[in-house]
């Protein structure tokens, strides 16, 4: 089972998870940047935290025979702190970098003004640099922020085609589905979707445009969530093809709007003994 | 490597995108940029997906080359770059700073544990104008990250006769035996460079 996670924050996961990921047939993901759960106070924390997506965590993703990609944004958390919003300015001298996919992520935190600012602003950065954007869906009155997201999208120049919104759920996914973006589905222990909700979702639903990710993070999480999906597929009676669509060619065909894909990450190498790259150096 | 061997190796596309690349930095080099962004420094971000990973190195030290960048330049680069662009700045140093000024960017590279970064920072710029502290840390660094010691420009000529860097290897070669660990073949290769093996 080939699998591609396109929402997890490896940042904050361990390289035992990299290995888990590889050995559960994770080869390809991609890393929203997003809310650290410590504010940041300054636009330089948000640029160190952009170069380490573009440079070290695709390095340490590449040990393990993963692909790494990212898509950059001001969260919406962030974008309420004035001193965090002239990120948005900068934005553009990263957007152009080979490892960013899309914009994101985006959305609605607690549906403010700041945030109605940042969203139409990134969506139109996301349709100047010919890249898709990954909008997610507020945790707090999900259906009515789903409603705003699409209006937003609907006004701006970027067609609801090149756009991911994410966190859907049992409510959601029928809106969703009818504005023509991608469907993302987080799956997550103990709370919102579980593997079997999911399943019951494409049984409805259909495999079409659908995505489903880990989102797994510095919270309590799970980054083997996509392969528990593939394995309840097939044991609900879901062809190999349908996992293979929905694990693999759907996130890649999302993505691969950006034309900025590269899948091609050599199988990590047996390490030379005593090779302290996996330690981190010294 | 020249434009000819880079052509060898991309498709026409690739080949239509450099050539539009390489006539915008040949502009800027005639004429300072003026623009917030030239849009040469656009197509050095992009050349990895433009002309594939494999040739990104040839294709941005070439793009730096026919701009000329100065050592500003090579600085903001290496700076605003995502791993690969820090890469291929290292790598252009030799052929554009001939002094010492761009030593930070090369020290910066050294203090990652990027071993792609690494790697391109002990070239022939890091020989010519690292200090011996510092360059006996390079060495050492590479032997921690598994960095091949055949990266490490002009090695034979600065290890010999120091003797500082024998003893370092000497002493980093017993502490891997004391935890019961092997001792890497490049930690022998460099300490016969140096001709003080005991
Ligand atoms: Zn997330």
């Amino acid at each position: 089972m080939r699998i591609f996670d396109p929402h997890i924050h490896m940042t904050s996961r361990t390289t035992d998870d990299y290995q888990a990921m590889y050995a559960s047939g994770v080869r390809a993901l991609v890393e929203p940047s997003f809310w650290l759960g410590q504010p940041r106070t300054s636009p330089a924390s948000f640029f160190d935290y952009f170069d380490a997506l573009l440079g070290w965590e695709p390095f340490r993703a590449a040990q393990y025979g993963i692909a790494h990609h990212c898509t950059l944004a001001l969260n919406p958390k962030e974008a309420n702190d004035p001193r965090c919003t002239p990120v948005l300015e900068e934005l553009p001298r990263y957007l152009v970098k080979d490892g960013v996919v899309a914009v994101g992520e985006i959305g609605y935190d607690s549906m403010t003004p700041a945030e109605d600012v940042a969203l139409a602003t990134q969506l139109q950065l996301a349709a100047e640099y010919a890249l898709p954007a990954m909008v997610h869906t507020p945790h707090r009155d999900k259906l009515a922020g789903l409603r705003r997201t699409i209006d937003v999208v609907a006004e701006s120049n970027l067609d609801p085609e090149h756009v991911l919104l994410d966190h859907l759920n049992e409510t959601t996914v029928k809106v969703a589905a009818d504005s023509g973006s991608w469907l993302g589905f987080s799956i997550y222990p103990d709370t919102k979707m579980d593997e079997d909700r999911m399943v019951s979702v494409l049984r409805s639903h259909g495999t079409d445009r659908v995505l489903v990710n880990s989102a797994a993070d510095w919270g309590k999480s799970d980054p083997l969530k996509t392969r528990k999906v593939g394995d309840a597929m097939l044991a609900a009676g879901f062809s190999e093809d349908d996992v293979d669509k929905v694990l693999w060619r759907n996130p890649v065909a999302f993505y691969g709007l950006s034309g900025r894909l590269q899948l091609d990450v050599p199988a990590p190498e047996a390490l030379h003994e005593g090779n302290s790259i996996l330690r981190g150096g010294e | 490597m020249n434009r000819e061997s880079i052509d060898g190796r991309l498709d026409s596309a690739a080949v239509a995108w450099l050539d539009q690349a390489l006539a915008e930095a040949a502009e800027a080099a005639d004429e300072p940029d003026n623009v917030a962004v030239p849009r040469w420094q656009l197509r050095f971000a992009a050349a990895g997906r433009h002309c594939g990973q494999e040739n990104a190195d040839a294709v941005r030290t070439l793009l730096l080359r026919r701009a000329a960048a100065d050592v500003g330049t090579l600085t903001r680069l290496y700076q605003q770059g995502a791993a690969a662009e820090r890469r291929a700045v290292l790598l252009a140093l030799p052929d554009l700073v001939p002094g010492p000024e761009a030593l930070p960017l090369v020290e910066d590279a050294l203090r990652t544990n990027d071993t792609r970064l690494v790697e391109a920072a002990v070239g022939p710029y890091a020989a010519g104008h690292l200090d011996p502290h510092a360059w006996r840390h390079a060495v050492l660094k590479c032997l921690f990250t598994g960095v091949p010691v055949a990266a490490v420009a002009d090695a034979e000529r600065r290890a010999h006769g120091d003797a500082e860097l024998a003893r370092m290897l000497a002493d980093y070669a017993s502490e891997r035996t004391a935890a019961g660990r092997s001792v890497p073949a490049d930690l022998h290769r460099v300490l016969i460079m140096t001709g003080e093996e005991s």
